[in-house]
């Protein structure tokens, strides 16, 4: 039952419209359905965006900590480094994305560069 | 009063443009290398560049789509990985109820508002938050047609053409590509929080993330999510209830 457990053509586009099309879509329906039926600032949404951002944070911190690919073959102190700095130029500069991000990929490329 | 007044002559494929261009702006852009992290990192995790370019347009939501590939990744059955990648994509639902009332125009049909929901993800949104006031109400669905699907189709070619080029990069310059995807989560899901709860469950998910990859492997996302967030939205009414008292 996984994405790579099934050698047929259409498996993964199938995995892809249930796991991905369906579970993400039935909320945008959701939300056109309810659209200004239920108050946004609701107890219950609270705990829905809670639970959202966690598991997405959860996403995050595996990306860092056990990264696939090239990413790989980094040290984890040069990892959590890059990110930790590249987060606090981010806050430090009136949360501004594109600082934070630039300033993470320089570290690590200069971090790579030097052989950390 | 109102800015678009003067616009009123302006024909529809004149605002369908113009949405267009709203999609080539820096949120835009950013989204764009948002992207280009994900496709190494779905190249990365054994997905064909066709199924990734399918994926982008059937998903659409990188947190979402982030989630399902790292459900691939870990071996999540089929119900596992929904479940996970629903869970993920609840906070599409309060977007899309805040966007409707700003897209709604009198005659505006209920399927097109259900079509156009599709595109709903954080950049189509902040965009159209912002700018869907400057555009002539009966034309709003018009110019998020040519937004949400400019920024679709856009980050399907991005897609497919960091596949074609992916092999012949440095190492180094691929690693940096699979750091744009949680920099890029890390900034953004901060700066969209809409209470403190918010930012204490994104700072007990980066823990429990990787704390249940490895005592639960195949279900450590959904447990990251489920325990952060309730322990986050507790926190929350404790915080409440000791301010009142």
């Amino acid at each position: 039952m996984s994405y790579f457990s099934n050698g047929a053509w259409w498996w993964p586009y199938l995995f892809i419209l249930v796991a991905g099309f369906a579970a993400t879509d039935v909320w945008r329906f959701l939300g056109v359905y309810l659209g200004g039926k239920l108050s946004e600032d609701s107890d219950l949404l609270v705990l829905v965006r809670t639970m959202a951002t966690a598991l997405v944070a959860g996403v995050i911190g595996n990306l860092i900590v056990f990264p696939g690919g090239a990413l790989a073959h980094t040290s984890f102190a040069l990892r959590i480094a890059a990110a930790a700095l590249g987060f606090a130029v981010y806050l430090a500069w009136g949360k501004r994305m594109i600082a934070g991000i630039a300033t993470a990929e320089l570290l690590l490329l200069a971090g790579l560069y030097l052989n950390f | 009063m109102s800015t678009w007044t003067s616009d009123v002559t302006v024909p529809r494929s004149t605002w369908f443009l113009r949405g267009v261009r709203a999609a080539y702006s820096l949120p835009g852009l950013i989204l764009i290398s948002s992207f280009i992290g994900f496709a190494a990192l779905a190249k990365d995790a054994g997905v064909t560049v066709t199924q990734a370019a399918f994926m982008v347009g059937a998903v659409w939501a990188l947190p979402s789509m982030v989630v399902l590939v790292g459900a691939i990744v870990s071996g999540a059955a089929l119900p596992a990985a929904m479940f996970a990648v629903t869970l993920s994509a609840i906070r599409l639902m309060p977007m899309v109820m805040a966007l409707m009332p700003e897209m709604r125009a009198g005659k505006t049909r209920q399927w097109v508002l259900y079509v156009l929901a599709h595109f709903v993800a954080v950049t189509s949104w902040v965009l159209a938050m912002e700018r869907l006031k400057r555009v002539p109400p009966d034309m709003r669905t018009t110019y998020y047609a040519g937004l949400g699907g400019t920024l679709v189709t856009t980050n399907m070619i991005v897609v497919t053409v960091v596949y074609a080029v992916a092999d012949a990069l440095p190492s180094a310059i691929s690693a940096a590509l699979l750091m744009l995807t949680p920099m890029y989560f890390l900034t953004s899901l901060w700066g969209s929080a809409r209470e403190r709860a918010g930012h204490m469950a994104m700072i007990l998910g980066l823990v429990l993330g990787p704390v249940f990859h490895i005592v639960l492997p195949q279900i450590d996302l959904l447990v990251a999510g489920l325990i952060g967030g309730t322990a986050a939205y507790g926190w929350h009414l404790w915080r409440r209830k000791a301010r009142v008292a």
